[in-house]
């Protein structure tokens, strides 16, 4: 579908620099927030035309990596907009999203891309104003932002490649089950206890959080680097800017789960590639 | 009874007329509906959706009404079985129970509802501005040809022949052709057999208090044109702004009581909303524009419904709204501002004059303006404030058998109240009509599927014009073009209407023609018309789920009006994300489950007696537990209700009716041990104590099979500690009291009853007015309300209290109107009619002292010595008390010390008897129903019911439904309404034995579960659980509801949702980048 939509877009050339329309993809519920779009229709209030909506049942069901696939296709930004607390047809929906969300944020900060690309919000179905309001300024704040990947033209100045890369990794991360399963019961941890009913401090929570989301975000990069072509640990360190031995830490790790293999022993740095790639 | 009630004539129809599409209106139709009968929805108004439409939000959970509501709007308009009939009004009803003949005559419309679309260009052009809105309560002007709101069913244009020129430019832009303006009065005839009235209510006109000044003051507002100032959708899009300038409003005054609890003005009753709204207004004035100061001038804080005193307390403390209890004398106008002087008593009995930017009118409910009309038509009774008349112990039928009331007609009320006597007014009437079920419905057949293996995707696409509403903006013909060139695309062309009749036939033409497999429409939006389509395509043998929608009007066309190539752009990508996800689209299944057409009923109170005789009226069996020994529950203690019934009479009555009924197996001293299963296949074990081989205490264990559980295991009065309570024979519950009023027997007074017995005089009394001969004329009895509720161990109100305690205290007052009788109060809280006896209570003299908060009165006993502190005021009952000193066991009378808050005052009452009206208190045996069932309890201990509006008896987990004190305090009439209620709920499950899923649900992999869980907790609606067989997670599609939480929240990429998987979205983000 990628070459289509080089095909079907003429602004595309726009996206460095001057008149720059920044592209926005938004997951919209059904219920509330996709109501109050369809509302500011009703109301014939205009906003601009940068925002693409995918209507879902529940903002509950955008995936944390669904929320991260707009940037691997080149979207400026991405909305996830839900019914407000307490509202949601299926009880917790907005509440699960939220916690993604702000949890994609905390990978988000830690890759150095800014989050507020990714915009979480509450519409009611009575909120046509509101809205239209929201997109108009949201709109205007992807602006100042730049382009994803407009390199000093954007807010983070990272190339396009640069930032096709670190969103990659932050999908990988964000499909990982380690990851995964800390969001899934990072809430419960703290308000309902861990298996020894123990309450964990949300402070506690967040570092733990933190921490796997670094961890995570290492082995990510090192699996997307060695998937294109084979690389050592120092390789990998200068590419991200980190330190060679917390690279090998993880590095070894991936080794030893067979995500990873030996390519060939470069002078005397061992290269590696993921596993599969050889071939 | 209602349900005793039996078809008179023989025949029996099986349709009803519901007449109202309110709120109730609309939930009574759909329960009936979804259990066997067809519906006739009568609808003054041009559009459904009643008062309730108009709300911006809804206490105590500050929901957005619209969002709430309109699943059930489209639910009505779009239900087979539904006839919503609007524009129109019922003229006659003749025949008896059984078999009505109804005339129904239609307004004319001027616009033909089949053929309107609803775009709204017609209104756009009207040169016409001049009509009042009456959705927005009058606030700003619309045109002659218009809608209700954005959201109206039908969705079909109407015009206002009043202030219509007859122009003629409607008619010219209409491209759909639905103007017609020869438009004459039709009359229908409909045959039902039964009635359900929910016609709503009339808001209060203060214009009569021309003290408050409304209609003459900008500045001063009614309580519903605030609520459309504070919503979105409002004439000023929700920012809080008043009329005379369009200023932000800083001080604003609620006036409450305007219009109830007055003589002289509106009504004697309590509207019993009126606090609650006036606290949610204050407090989304505040969330909206944060400067706002509200202050609530009230005479009593009613907020006795579940979660309400924690809402007002949140609007003290969090809002900083303020309350002021006084009456207010008169709103005076500066007129170079338009600001208001507002006039009212303080509490030292002074005039205080305070300004405010705006004042809003807290207006009562008044019986709708045709009630009159209706008692005649339908040939029912009024009340004396003009509701329908109904009894305590039949609360759901008129004065006409086979004719049920429910929502504001049968008195002033909130949603849910409403919304539970419309499930039971459904009830009520399936019952009576039980035997007619499922002979009048339609039903639709469908061809049988196309056999698609092995065929790949050949997508039609449909682009619509709507008039000029798309093609006006977008560059349809374009579109078209491009969308022929979109991969898997066989064949595009654009429509004027895609929706219209001819369209449908078209579009199943072209499937045949070019052997679609699926259909892309570009339009409007899929919330209204998606359905549509999707039935169209059905019909040409493709699945529901092969179709997709691109929203090109409401969320394109519509919004970039002022860019034209821009949103043709827009319009080629959204139709290209509907054509790539259309391409990945499966066939998807509504998998019919069977039904086990039998209830189990967990408690046998007045609930749940009423709930399993109603289960067995509608034909199912009913499978009735009871903990104790014996039926009847927390009403064995009550022995008359306000309005005089026997309730011990009904109760014997009730207990023998469902012993005598062969459909009721009855269990007591039975326990449930184990609830297994799931919405229409539960299996239960109970313990029966009561049975066994004839031994007693012998434990026998039965099991059964069953399709619904309804909940009804009660609750208990709280048991006092403190105030002398089991220590002093004189201090006693109201429960205990009523039970000395209905046997005659006193504390201290056993023997010498007995004595007279013995001379063959004083026979216990129960008629009406018997004091019995223990208690002594001229004696003093001392009420103390909110024992055990309202403080910091239990934060709700018991909500019958107040009633009890008038209740009593009028029984007291005939039978000796010598005696002196108090109530401690801190808020009376006689809402709706019962506001009558509070008035009644005050005029026999009963003395109503107000104590503040958290200053409990104190009870000691005389010789503490303080009675000799004795306040002002309390004379009469002193020398009362102290002239009658024999007889009172030996344990000397009583002093109740109390802070009067009017006087300011301290006061020492000598009492005789003092009475604790002690609160309702949720049993403890909740907790372990709640976890059988996977129910939640709320913070007080109660049931939490699934939405505390709109499914009041419902739980979220499917097939388990909620009646009774279990559920929050309430009284009689209103635990009966709630049975009938759980019921018709129920019985929308068992009705027809069996129940389509919905074909949206998710689906584990699993070879890729790990069976971790965490879509187990993601999961609100119980439907996942992790199989211990094999270790993976397990969909239970009957429970299953598509939200798709699960796949969101799955660590191993074992669950999607059909018609919403990862693919199918990454399908449509990479089509739109």
């Amino acid at each position: 579908m990628a070459d289509l939509a080089v095909e079907g877009r003429a602004t595309v050339e726009g996206r460095d620099g001057e008149g720059f329309e920044p592209e926005v993809v938004g997951f919209l519920c059904n219920w509330c927030s996709y109501a109050g779009a369809d509302l500011a229709g009703t109301s014939r209030l205009a906003y601009p035309t940068n925002l693409r909506v995918i209507r879902v049942m529940c903002s509950g069901r955008v995936d944390p990596e669904t929320m991260i696939e707009p940037f691997l296709h080149g979207a400026d930004a991405v909305m996830v907009l839900g019914c407000h607390p307490g509202d949601c047809h299926y009880l917790s929906g907005n509440y699960q999203a939220e916690q993604r969300v702000r949890t994609i944020w905390m990978v988000l900060d830690h890759l150095g891309i800014d989050r507020e690309r990714l915009y979480l919000d509450w519409v009611s179905a009575a909120e046509g104003a509101r809205f239209a309001d929201m997109v108009s300024e949201f709109v205007a704040r992807v602006r100042t932002l730049g382009p994803a990947g407009g390199g000093p033209a954007s807010r983070e100045g990272l190339s396009r490649g640069e930032f096709a890369f670190r969103a990659e990794v932050a999908r990988r991360v964000a499909g990982g089950e380690r990851f995964r399963w800390l969001v899934g019961r990072n809430k419960a941890l703290s308000e309902e206890g861990n298996v020894y009913g123990e309450k964990v401090s949300p402070h506690k929570a967040a570092a733990l959080m933190q921490s796997v989301i670094a961890d995570e975000c290492v082995r990510a990069a090192i699996e997307v680097l060695a998937g294109e072509a084979p690389v050592s640990v120092r390789d990998i360190a200068s590419r991200l800017g980190i330190s060679a031995q917390l690279v090998l830490e993880q590095a070894a790790y991936l080794k030893r789960r067979g995500l990873i293999e030996l390519y060939d022993v470069s002078g005397r740095s061992p290269r590696y590639v993921r596993a599969g790639a050889r071939a | 009874m209602a349900c005793e009630t039996r078809c008179p004539g023989g025949k029996t129809v099986g349709a009803v007329l519901v007449v109202g599409g309110g709120i109730g209106g609309m939930q009574a139709a759909l329960d009936l509906a979804g259990s066997g009968f067809f519906v006739y929805m009568v609808e003054t108004r041009p559009a459904i959706g009643g008062t309730m439409a108009q709300l911006d939000k809804t206490f105590p959970t500050n929901d957005c009404s619209m969002c709430i509501m309109s699943p059930k709007l489209v639910e009505c308009g779009r239900h087979l079985n539904i006839d919503v009939i609007t524009n129109s009004a019922v003229e006659r009803v003749e025949g008896e129970a059984g078999d009505f003949t109804v005339t129904v005559v239609n307004r004319p419309r001027y616009v033909d509802p089949e053929k309107c679309t609803g775009c709204g260009v017609c209104a756009q052009h009207c040169p016409v501005g001049a009509a009042r809105d009456t959705f927005n309560a009058g606030l700003g002007k619309r045109p002659s040809i218009y809608i209700d709101y954005p959201q109206a069913v039908p969705l079909a244009y109407v015009i206002d022949r009043d202030t219509c020129v007859g122009c003629g430019l409607c008619e010219n832009m209409c491209l759909a052709g639905a103007i017609r303006y020869d438009d004459t009065p039709r009359e229908r005839k409909l045959s039902v057999g039964a009635v359900v009235l929910a016609p709503g209510f009339r808001a209060f006109d203060p214009s009569v208090r021309r003290e408050y000044g409304y209609g003459r003051y900008p500045n001063v507002v009614t309580s519903m044109e605030f609520e459309r100032i504070l919503s979105a959708s409002g004439p000023y899009e929700g920012r809080v702004l008043r009329p005379s300038d369009g200023d932000i409003p800083q001080k604003i005054a609620f006036i409450q009581c305007v219009g109830s609890r007055d003589r002289a003005h509106g009504g004697r009753y309590c509207s019993s909303v009126c606090c609650m709204y006036a606290t949610k207004e204050a407090v989304i004035a505040k969330e909206h524009a944060p400067g706002v100061q509200p202050t609530i001038f009230y005479m009593d804080m009613r907020s006795y419904g579940k979660g309400f005193d924690a809402y007002v307390e949140r609007a003290k403390q969090e809002y900083g709204v303020r309350y002021v209890r006084t009456r207010v004398a008169e709103v005076a106008e500066v007129p170079a501002t338009h600001n208001l002087i507002v006039s009212f008593e303080s509490e030292d009995g002074g005039v205080v004059k305070e300004e405010f930017d705006l004042v809003v009118l807290s207006v009562g409910l008044e019986p709708p303006e045709d009630a009159g009309r209706f008692a005649d038509v339908l040939g029912i009774q009024l009340d004396e404030n003009g509701f329908a008349r109904t009894g305590t112990l039949d609360p759901l039928a008129t004065t006409r058998p086979g004719v049920f009331v429910c929502g504001a007609m049968q008195g002033p009320k909130d949603i849910p109240e409403t919304v539970t006597q419309a499930s039971g007014a459904a009830g009520a009437a399936g019952a009576l009509l039980g035997s007619a079920r499922g002979t009048l419905i339609r039903e639709k057949t469908y061809p049988p599927e196309k056999d698609l293996r092995g065929v790949g995707p050949r997508v039609g696409v449909f682009i619509c014009h709507c008039g000029i509403n798309i093609g006006g903006v977008v560059d349809v013909p374009a579109v078209v073009e491009y969308a022929k060139t979109l991969p898997n695309v066989v064949y595009a062309e654009r429509n004027l209407y895609t929706c219209s009749q001819d369209t449908q036939k078209r579009i199943q033409e072209k499937i045949e023609e070019h052997g679609l497999t699926r259909v892309v429409v570009a339009s409007c939006t899929p919330r209204t018309h998606e359905p549509l389509f999707q039935e169209t395509i059905r019909e040409a043998g493709l699945n529901h789920y092969l179709f997709a929608m691109a929203n090109i009007r409401d969320q394109c066309s519509w919004v970039h009006m002022y860019e034209p190539e821009k949103a043709t752009e827009k319009a080629n990508d959204l139709v290209r994300a509907a054509v790539a996800k259309a391409a990945l689209l499966e066939p998807l299944e509504r998998l019919p489950i069977e039904v086990k057409r039998s209830g189990l009923v967990i408690g046998g109170g007045l609930a749940g007696m009423i709930a399993a005789l109603d289960l067995a009226e509608q034909g199912f069996q009913a499978y009735l537990v009871e903990a104790g020994p014996e039926l009847g529950g927390h009403l064995r203690k009550i022995h008359f209700t306000l309005g005089g019934d026997d309730v011990q009479a009904y109760l014997r009555e009730l207990v023998s009716r469902v012993m005598s009924n062969p459909l009721i197996e009855v269990h007591t001293s039975s326990e449930v041990k184990e609830i297994a299963g799931y919405l229409g296949n539960f299996r239960s074990r109970v313990l029966d104590r009561s049975r066994g081989n004839g031994e007693a205490g012998a434990i026998c264990e039965v099991e059964f099979e069953h399709g619904v559980v309804i909940v009804a295991t009660g609750a208990s009065e709280f048991r006092p500690s403190g105030f002398l309570y089991g220590e002093h024979p004189g201090v006693m519950t109201q429960s205990e009291l009523e039970a000395r009023l209905a046997s005659g027997v006193w504390p201290g007074q056993e023997q010498e009853q007995e004595q007279r017995r013995g001379q063959g005089k004083g026979k216990a009394t129960e008629a009406r007015g018997g004091l019995g001969p223990g208690l002594r004329r001229g004696r003093s009895v001392v009420m103390i309300q909110c024992v055990g509720s309202r403080d910091d161990e239990h934060d709700y109100c018991s909500r019958v209290c107040c009633s009890e305690a008038v209740k009593n205290a009028i029984r007291l007052k005939e039978a000796d109107p010598d005696a002196d009788v108090y109530i401690l109060y801190r808020d009376i809280r006689t809402y709706g009619a019962r506001e009558a006896y509070f008035e009644e209570a005050r005029r026999r003299g009963v003395v109503f002292v107000r104590y503040p908060e958290g200053q409990m009165p104190v009870v000691s006993r005389s010789d503490d010595g303080a009675g000799a502190r004795r306040g002002a005021g309390c004379a009469d009952a002193y020398s009362a008390c102290t002239s009658s000193d024999d007889g009172d066991g030996g344990s000397g009378w009583l002093v109740v010390e109390v802070t009067d808050t009017l006087l300011d005052e301290r006061l020492a009452i000598p009492a005789d008897i003092v009475v604790l009206s002690a609160g309702i208190a949720p049993n403890e045996g909740n907790k372990k129903v709640a976890q059988m069932l996977k129910v939640p309890l709320d913070e007080s201990g109660f049931f939490l019911e699934a939405h505390m509006k709109l499914r009041p008896v419902d739980f979220a987990t499917e097939g388990v439904f909620l009646a009774g004190l279990a559920h929050a305090p309430k009284t009689i009439d209103e635990t009966i309404a709630q049975a009938h209620a759980a019921v018709a709920r129920a019985c929308t499950v068992l009705a027809s034995g069996t129940i389509a899923t919905e074909g949206i649900k998710s689906e584990v992999m699993k070879t890729r579960c790990t069976g971790c869980g965490l879509c187990v907790e993601a999961c609100q609606y119980k439907a996942l659980d992790i199989d211990p067989k094999d270790n993976v997670a397990k969909v239970n599609s009957a429970l299953c509801k598509g939200c798709g939480l699960c796949a969101a929240t799955c660590r191993c990429g074992a669950l999607t949702l059909k018609g919403f998987t990862e693919e199918e979205i990454l399908a449509e983000v990479s089509a739109l980048c």
